[in-house]
């Protein structure tokens, strides 16, 4: 997975052709840190077609708050530049919630 | 080579033990499984330490001072591990738990089996169930203080509860917001939280409070913007602007999956089961944690409930490995007397057993039953009083003799003369 920050987030993802997954994450979000390795599973299993991208919020406060992430974990899904669905909250960000959105997003 | 049985958990004997779910309380009856050398499978589906390991601040753990959820849960995992458990991360799908082998299967279509079953599948936060908060969950409302409290540094934030949770909670947010306002249900000075956790909240100069009041909806476009407060005395609406609303109401317990499968639960969808022991209504089915009805939810409590579940599962294995072994197994036809020491007539009874087996050439097999340390067994065979005898051919009760043993040796001859034919 490609870790993201405020100056590489516009052209990793923004100026992006094709789908790009982003894993919004805290150090602190324990949440995060579990559902990490089956995310890295899902980048190995889709990574051919879909870009995975990780925003660590604590280092990227305003950039979360400028894509209105405002809970982690959040999933933001993009295709060419294009915000086209999100995961929000540890109740929506399960495993099988992650994988359906990147069978539509593949 | 010699691990192969590992690599193919479907086809293993049965576990002694499978523990469903990996906090405090399933995490202690692992280490007393362990201990107890019960082969023993823990089963969490995501992090271990359950709500215990979104919960920052931990003041009362003894011997650890002041440390953290996510820090002693830590180490709860590591003391699991050392003892040589076996842990899965699976999430449980359906169980079958009214046999004498219990089923577990698992989201994945994994398929454990166990003797004995300890359920812990501890709660989740409770949702306001008001308008606007499913549509801005995870964009201002949130359940977990640890997770999302970054995004409101120098921001303001309301906190909806008064228990415990939300007082600590509260605090933590205080290192980063710039007010903490707590909704509170009770009139002005009434928390549900306890007294030391209060004081330091109205300490704390950034925390304010909204006594008497609920949230009757969030507002917000895209996020969090404003709650509408009700007051409760005088029914009056009145629209306060935050950033953010946390929510810390109580919990519901996570036992969805074991609805319609015969465990007693109450109509909120805890567990039932017995305070000293844990059992719950079904044979060999434990309960333990914050999904059992209990008084008292916190960390202690649910280590308690765990170390009592995994005691009691050792004694009912052991109970089922004598009856299996002294009653339902031998070849020879059982007399089984249930005795206790406090009634003569019941030692009377073990001897004359005894005298007229030998006299009859040892026909029988004598399994002798004390009905207070097996009151599980004794309810099983519809056992009320002693002395009683239950024959048992091939595992099942062919007679019983209950109240008069005034011709007991003359029960027994006659029962020799059927045994033999």
């Amino acid at each position: 997975m490609l870790e993201v920050n405020k100056e590489t987030f516009e052209a990793e993802v923004l100026q992006a052709k094709g789908a790009v997954a982003v894993d919004w994450w805290s150090p602190q979000c324990e949440p995060c840190k579990e559902l990490m390795p089956e995310v890295e599973v899902m980048a190995g299993k889709y990574g051919s077609t879909i870009k995975f991208c990780k925003v660590n919020v604590i280092e990227n406060r305003r950039l979360a708050l400028g894509n209105k992430v405002l809970g982690l974990p959040t999933f933001l899904f993009f295709k060419d530049g294009q915000k086209v669905a999100e995961l929000a909250g540890p109740e929506a960000c399960t495993p099988e919630a992650i994988e359906a959105e990147l069978k539509k997003l593949a | 080579m010699a691990d192969l049985q590992n690599q193919h958990p479907t086809v293993m004997e049965p576990y002694d033990l499978i523990i469903v779910g990996g906090g405090p309380a399933g995490m202690t009856a692992a280490i007393y499984g362990a201990r107890a050398k019960m082969r023993t499978l823990l089963i969490e589906k995501a992090k271990h330490g359950g709500q215990a390991a979104t919960t920052e601040e931990v003041e009362n753990w003894p011997g650890s001072g002041k440390t953290t959820g996510p820090e002693l849960m830590k180490q709860f995992r590591e003391h699991t591990e050392h003892l040589g458990v076996e842990m899965i991360k699976e999430d449980v799908a359906r169980v079958d738990l009214k046999g004498e082998i219990k089923v577990i299967e698992t989201r994945k279509g994994n398929r454990y089996e166990g003797r004995a079953v300890i359920l812990s599948p501890g709660a989740h936060p409770r949702t306001l169930g008001v308008k606007g908060e499913g549509p801005l969950r995870g964009k201002g409302v949130s359940y977990c203080a640890t997770c999302d409290a970054d995004f409101f540094t120098e921001l303001d934030v309301v906190v909806v509860g008064s228990g415990d949770a939300a007082v600590e909670e509260s605090l933590y947010l205080t290192k980063f917001c710039e007010s903490v306002t707590m909704i509170v249900l009770h009139p002005e000075g009434t928390m549900d939280a306890n007294k030391a956790s209060q004081e330091r909240a109205y300490a704390n100069p950034k925390i304010k409070y909204v006594w008497q009041s609920a949230i009757e909806e969030i507002k917000g476009d895209g996020i969090v913007e404003s709650v509408v407060l009700k007051h409760l005395g005088t029914g009056d609406l009145t629209e306060m602007p935050t950033n953010g609303v946390f929510v810390f109401i109580g919990t519901v317990p996570n036992t969805e999956f074991l609805k319609d499968t015969g465990l007693a639960l109450d109509s909120r969808g805890y567990m039932l089961a017995d305070s000293e022991t844990m059992a719950t209504n079904l044979d060999g089915v434990f309960a333990a944690g914050d999904a059992r009805q209990k008084w008292l939810r916190q960390i202690v409590t649910a280590a308690s409930d765990g170390a009592i579940a995994a005691c009691a599962a050792e004694k009912y294995l052991a109970e089922e490995e004598h009856l299996r072994h002294e009653v339902l197994e031998p070849k020879e036809p059982v007399l089984a007397v249930f005795w206790s020491p406090a009634s003569k007539e019941s030692l009377d009874v073990l001897g004359w057993a005894e005298q007229a087996n030998t006299a009859a050439g040892g026909t029988f097999k004598l399994a002798r039953i004390d009905l207070y340390k097996s009151a599980r067994l004794a309810q099983r065979y519809g056992v009320t009083q002693v002395p009683s005898v239950l024959l048992f051919m091939n595992g099942e009760v062919v007679d019983r003799l209950e109240g008069n043993f005034d011709d007991f040796t003359h029960w027994i001859t006659e029962k020799t003369v059927t045994a033999a034919k």
